[in-house]
């Protein structure tokens, strides 16, 4: 199913940055998640997640993946997720 | 939409039309983040294939790709875990077998796999654990595949079997452990590594793969050498494989403990990993029974009084399949659809139901697989939390004009 219009670009296949939802802490997800992963991984988990959900998934990058996130900036990060990419 | 085959970017939108109210209740469809983040993207080499994740690539094969029985390597789907993957240099590789399970250690060149051990050749779908997991309901956090994370290639290598003979297996291996060259970008993140069962990994069809469809494996799919489990999900199929050990005790970390896993006994899995289940999970081994309708999509418009096909493939872990039945009537009656030729158990079977519609109006087609052990595809999703074995029965709409 086509949405929107076509986009010719001449380049080979590459990331073409994923962007974010504005909003406070928006920069704060994006320097903090890109860093392993493009951010397409948090659209394409939209929007079905509780806020509860989102900080499984942030911890679980903490805790697992070794992401180096300060305890004090999960708050903002799962706010920012829950309220631009959590369920409605 | 065409496809063109240069750098062509478009969204690709839904694989159904999300919509509700057809047939009375909500179609099964991706999330709505997946359908806008979706686009048509080349990865160097590929044929533009539905990108679900850049970094690490995630990025699965349109429906129309599997009209083919065999997966063409430029369309085959690619799916990595981490993002820094190297460019392997063939010279340089250099696979090392060894392990405290096994008597021997040593190491082979590309060279030396290829001409010490006899090849052996099979044709095996390759399918990720969590292909349609796009699809669950309630959905699931992870990779939103939609049909596409999987393919059938003909595959060429060296029996596992015959390397850990030249290894020496000791009685106490219990699992064979292989291991990759991707890695994340912080040394913390913990390194791609899985473990088979001994017997399977002993099993005559298990190879350590070099070529895929007559050619040497793309760089996307695991060049110069990958693991192939044929009738196991692909989490095993470990690609850049650097080493396989034999291993006394069962292999432990985050990728074994917690990743791919199922909740015991809710689904009709024979081949059992013993040594690494726990009380209340298991991991996820074989595939499941399974079919795809190939030629039809949702919102299809056919004349009524002519002649029509509805065309498919069918795959099972391996039993091999035995019947392929299709619906038209939205599950009421089932007709046997006519098998295509045998590529072997371990491979796409393709299938056709041809019929006159003969009314107006509009049609559910659906499609069910069973293979000769009998087992048949569910007409309910069986619902896991981690979205793994998404084998219901798939249901197509479409209008007679």
């Amino acid at each position: 199913m086509l949405i929107g219009p076509c986009i010719a670009i001449s380049a080979h296949g590459g990331e073409v940055p994923v962007k974010l939802a504005s909003g406070e802490q928006a920069a704060l997800v994006q320097s903090r998640c890109s860093v392993c992963h493009s951010l397409d991984y948090i659209v394409m988990n939209s929007r079905f997640l509780s806020r509860t959900a989102w900080e499984g998934e942030v911890r679980k990058m903490m805790k697992v993946m070794g992401a180096p996130v300060p305890e004090n900036e999960v708050a903002p990060i799962v706010d920012y997720l829950t309220q631009n990419y959590g369920v409605k | 939409m065409p496809n063109r085959r240069s750098f062509l970017r478009t969204v690709a939108g839904g694989i159904t039309l999300a919509t509700t109210g057809l047939m009375g209740r909500a179609r099964a469809d991706l999330p709505q983040g997946a359908l806008d983040s979706a686009m048509r993207d080349s990865l160097p080499g590929k044929q533009p294939l539905i990108k679900r994740a850049f970094r690490p690539p995630n990025y699965e094969s349109p429906v129309e790709v599997f009209d083919e029985v065999i997966t063409p390597n430029d369309r085959f789907f690619v799916r990595w875990h981490l993002s820094n993957i190297p460019r392997v240099e063939a010279g340089s590789w250099r696979l090392g077998v060894g392990g405290d399970g096994a008597e021997r250690g040593f190491e082979l060149t590309l060279e030396a796999l290829k001409r010490d051990f006899e090849p052996v050749e099979l044709v095996a779908v390759c399918q990720c654990a969590g292909n349609r997991r796009g699809l669950s309901d309630p959905h699931v956090p992870g990779v939103q595949w939609g049909y596409g994370a999987m393919g059938n290639a003909r595959w060429k290598g060296a029996r596992l079997k015959d390397i850990l003979a030249r290894a020496d297996l000791k009685k106490e291996a219990v699992e064979i452990a292989f291991n990759g060259s991707d890695r994340g970008p912080l040394d913390a993140t913990p390194a791609f590594a899985k473990s088979i069962p001994a017997w399977k990994a002993l099993d005559e069809n298990t190879m350590v793969a070099y070529e895929m469809n007559g050619a040497p494996l793309p760089h996307w799919n695991g060049f110069p050498a990958r693991i192939v489990v044929p009738g196991w999900t692909a989490t095993y199929w470990m690609k850049q494989v650097t080493s396989i050990r034999a291993l006394s005790q069962p292999l432990a970390g985050f990728w074994m403990n917690t990743a791919y896993r199922i909740p015991k006994d809710k689904f009709p899995v024979i081949d059992r990993f013993t040594s690494q289940e726990s009380d209340t999970t298991t991991p996820v081994t074989e595939i499941l029974v399974n079919s795809l309708i190939t030629n039809i999509t949702d919102g299809g418009r056919f004349p009524s009084g002519q002649p029509m096909s509805v065309k498919g493939i069918a795959w099972d872990g391996g039993y091999g399949i035995g019947d392929v039945e299709v619906s038209i009537d939205d599950g009421r009656s089932w007709q046997g659809a006519v098998l295509g030729e045998n590529y072997g158990r371990y491979s796409f079977r393709t299938w056709e139901y041809r019929f006159a519609p003969q009314l107006a109006g509009r049609m559910t087609l659906m499609a069910r697989a069973s293979n000769v052990r009998g087992t048949l595809q569910p007409s309910e999703l069986i619902f896991n939390a981690p979205g793994y074995h998404n084998n219901v029965v798939q249901r197509i709409a479409i209008d007679i004009v």
